[in-house]
């Protein structure tokens, strides 16, 4: 494990700007996450980091040596893909130990052995060993995709969302595992996800990635307390943030353009707020709801107590608590 | 791969339309058999059999075609023939019946192998070429790629005889009019551009994430290319060879032109067999008949691959 340093670092494909400056290091034995939409350049800043693209310019240094012009194979770094993670003419054992067969790292067999079977326990895939590739469940393949990587101890695990193709459930496993497992093992990883929930739940940093640009950086507290952007405002918090013209809200500072307004920002009472909406509809999510409201044209979603028992056509009235303000670009404006 | 397996749903057609596609198969093979099935069985008659009018159906079946094919034969007096020994064999006894030793062995042997040779050698390169430059076309930023590939493909568009009589001046001045290597060279030069082709559709429907992820284990590219493109191409690969061998082992019109008495292939040498009186049936039948096998063997071997290769990745595995 060591610390990867990415200085400045610009792609462009064609026409396409990928990454733009993109400067972030992870230190040994941290969790980052890079959150972004699709098309954000994710996937571009992990192959330029794994040494699959170049960087059109900037540097990147694994463990204080510079990388930046090395083959894959120099790199000492293990990928997860975002698919094609399985080789399908192998089956799970041979998938598993492939990068131990290198031919450079001669390994004896017997340790190859013992190692991918250390690691087929971690991952609960033990007795899928000799099965084919192709013969696993989702769950099961995205396990084996992970144990490719794990079965070394690279500088830095890079993961492109391995658990994007898993129902929400697997996921939900899969994610407490891989936790406990970088914890154990003390793995250096950057996983990247356009899911606030694993970045927020795995990551010690978050990195917020949209249109080729790292927005904010920082733990996940930081970024959904303190998101310098409205941009980032909208990428964690569930619902998402209402964003709404200060012009209906009286007294916010001036140069406000916009307020956010999370459920937690947001009172609801029958009557004496500062302002007036109606409910146009009602989501039942079991311990919770959701609240469409429609706020003088603008809709609002916010989170309810179910025992409040508001129904479609209601008026309630809302007060703000303490909620964030953005300027006329979207960058935060300080309460 | 993990997400490209699993779904894929075919409507399954109805029975009727499953019938009435039988039956246009089945018709088919019949129309394309009966040729065959006619070379097949003429092999097996007497020569006068053979050119009887009407067509016989029903003969006496003959090894004549098969002993002249191997054979050859002098015309000898009654009275000489009754001097010789006991007949060495079947095709000694069947040529004294017509007043003729056995002089020999024919040329279809030598022919014959000389075909294996230039089809085989030339399929190998063929495919081993085309295989490498597909992989590179569809892998690497080549420099005026689609111009390249436009301009190997229509090295395909033009007859090949068109360039026969070129090729003929060109290889009698370097030497290589009337060998095997020239027969190789050119074949595997036809076949090449078929196999770039072919083989770069099949291999750009490799994920090239499989090659990343195995040079990010450690592995330079040629090492993966073999460890993990090579495995996954089989199915391209062995369609392209049968279509390069079919091509090799049934071209004519260069191997009439190109080659005599050393390199000369099957197909120039099996219709001018000879026999009394003119052009040999049986023999020439018995010659093409044996010339199939080859190429049946081979596509019987291959015919899984072949299955899932004509559908041009199509098909999912
Ligand atoms: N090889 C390539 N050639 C051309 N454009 C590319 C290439 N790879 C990526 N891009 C472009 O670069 C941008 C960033 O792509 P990237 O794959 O990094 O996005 P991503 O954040 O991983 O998205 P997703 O969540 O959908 O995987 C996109 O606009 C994409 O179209
Ligand atoms: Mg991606």
């Amino acid at each position: 494990m060591a610390e990867v340093e990415i200085k400045a670092v610009s792609k462009a494909f064609g026409k396409t700007q990928a990454l733009s400056d993109l400067s972030l290091t992870i230190g040994d034995g941290e969790f980052v996450a890079l959150l972004g939409p699709t098309g954000a350049g994710k996937t571009t800043a992990l192959r330029l980091i794994a040494g699959l693209e170049q960087p059109d310019s900037g540097s990147i240094r694994i463990d204080g040596r510079d990388v930046t012009g090395d083959a894959p194979a120099d790199r000492d770094v293990a990928f997860v893909f975002q698919q094609y993670s399985l080789y399908p003419h192998l089956t799970v054992f041979e998938n598993m130990a492939f990068a131990l067969r290198a031919p450079t790292r001669r390994m004896p067999e017997a340790d190859i052995r013992a190692k991918v079977q250390e690691v087929a326990r971690l991952l609960h895939i033990e007795t899928k060993l000799d099965n084919k590739a192709t013969q696993l469940s989702g769950g099961q393949m995205q396990r084996v995709a992970i144990g490719r990587a794990l079965v070394r101890s690279p500088s830095i695990y890079l993961m492109d969302e391995p658990l994007s193709s898993l129902d929400a459930k697997l996921r939900g496993e899969l994610r407490l595992e891989l936790k406990r497992i970088q914890v154990d093992l003390g793995a250096t990883i950057l996983y990247v996800t356009h899911d606030q929930t694993e970045a927020m739940t795995m990551a010690s940093r978050i990195g917020v990635i949209e249109g080729g640009r790292l927005m904010q950086i920082g733990t996940p507290r930081e970024i959904y307390e303190n998101p310098i952007n409205a941009h980032v405002a909208a990428r964690l918090g569930q619902p998402t943030i209402n964003l709404l013209p200060a012009a209906l809200f009286a007294g916010a500072p001036v140069g406000v353009e916009t307020i956010g307004a999370r459920t937690e920002h947001l009172t609801i009472a029958r009557g004496g707020g500062d302002i007036s909406a109606t409910v146009k509809r009602v989501e039942h999510l079991g311990d919770q709801s959701h609240l469409h409201l429609d706020l003088a044209g603008r809709p609002v979603v916010t989170l309810a107590d179910p025992e409040a028992g508001f129904g479609a056509g209601d008026v309630v009235s809302l007060r703000l608590n303490r909620p964030l303000f953005f300027d006329a670009k979207g960058w935060r404006v300080a309460a | 791969m993990t997400s490209a397996t699993t779904a894929h749903s075919v409507v399954e057609p109805s029975t009727t339309t499953r019938r009435f596609a039988g039956t246009l198969v089945v018709l088919y093979a019949i129309i394309t058999m009966i040729p065959l099935v006619w070379i097949m069985l003429t092999a097996f008659k007497s020569p006068d059999d053979a050119i009887s009018y009407p067509p016989k159906v029903m003969f006496k079946p003959s090894l004549e075609g098969f002993c002249n094919l191997f054979t050859t034969r002098s015309r000898q007096t009654p009275e000489f023939i009754r001097s010789l020994g006991p007949p060495q064999g079947l095709c000694d006894d069947i040529a004294r019946s017509r007043n003729m030793v056995v002089a020999g062995p024919s040329n279809y042997v030598p022919r014959f192998v000389n075909s294996l040779i230039i089809a085989f050698g030339s399929t190998v390169l063929a495919v081993a070429l085309g295989t490498l430059s597909a992989y590179g076309f569809s892998r690497f930023r080549v420099p005026l790629k689609d111009d390249l590939l436009f301009f190997i493909l229509s090295t395909r568009m033009m007859p090949p005889i068109a360039v026969a009589i070129p090729i003929y001046l060109m290889y009698r001045t370097i030497g290589l009019s009337d060998t095997r290597l020239g027969m190789i060279l050119l074949y595997t030069s036809v076949n090449v551009s078929l196999a770039v082709w072919l083989l770069k559709g099949f291999i750009d429907e490799i994920p090239r994430e499989y090659e990343e992820a195995a040079m990010i284990d450690g592995y330079t590219r040629f090492q993966a290319f073999v460890k993990v493109v090579l495995p996954q191409a089989t199915t391209g690969i062995a369609a392209t060879a049968i279509f390069c061998l079919i091509f090799a082992w049934n071209e004519y019109a260069f191997a009439v032109l190109l080659t005599s008495g050393n390199a000369q292939t099957a197909p120039p040498f099996i219709p001018i067999i000879i026999g009394e009186g003119g052009q040999d049936w049986p023999a020439v039948a018995a010659g093409t008949t044996l010339f199939l096998v080859p190429i049946v063997v081979f596509t019987v071997l291959l015919r899984k691959h072949l299955l899932r290769g004509i559908t041009f990745g199509a098909v999912r595995k």
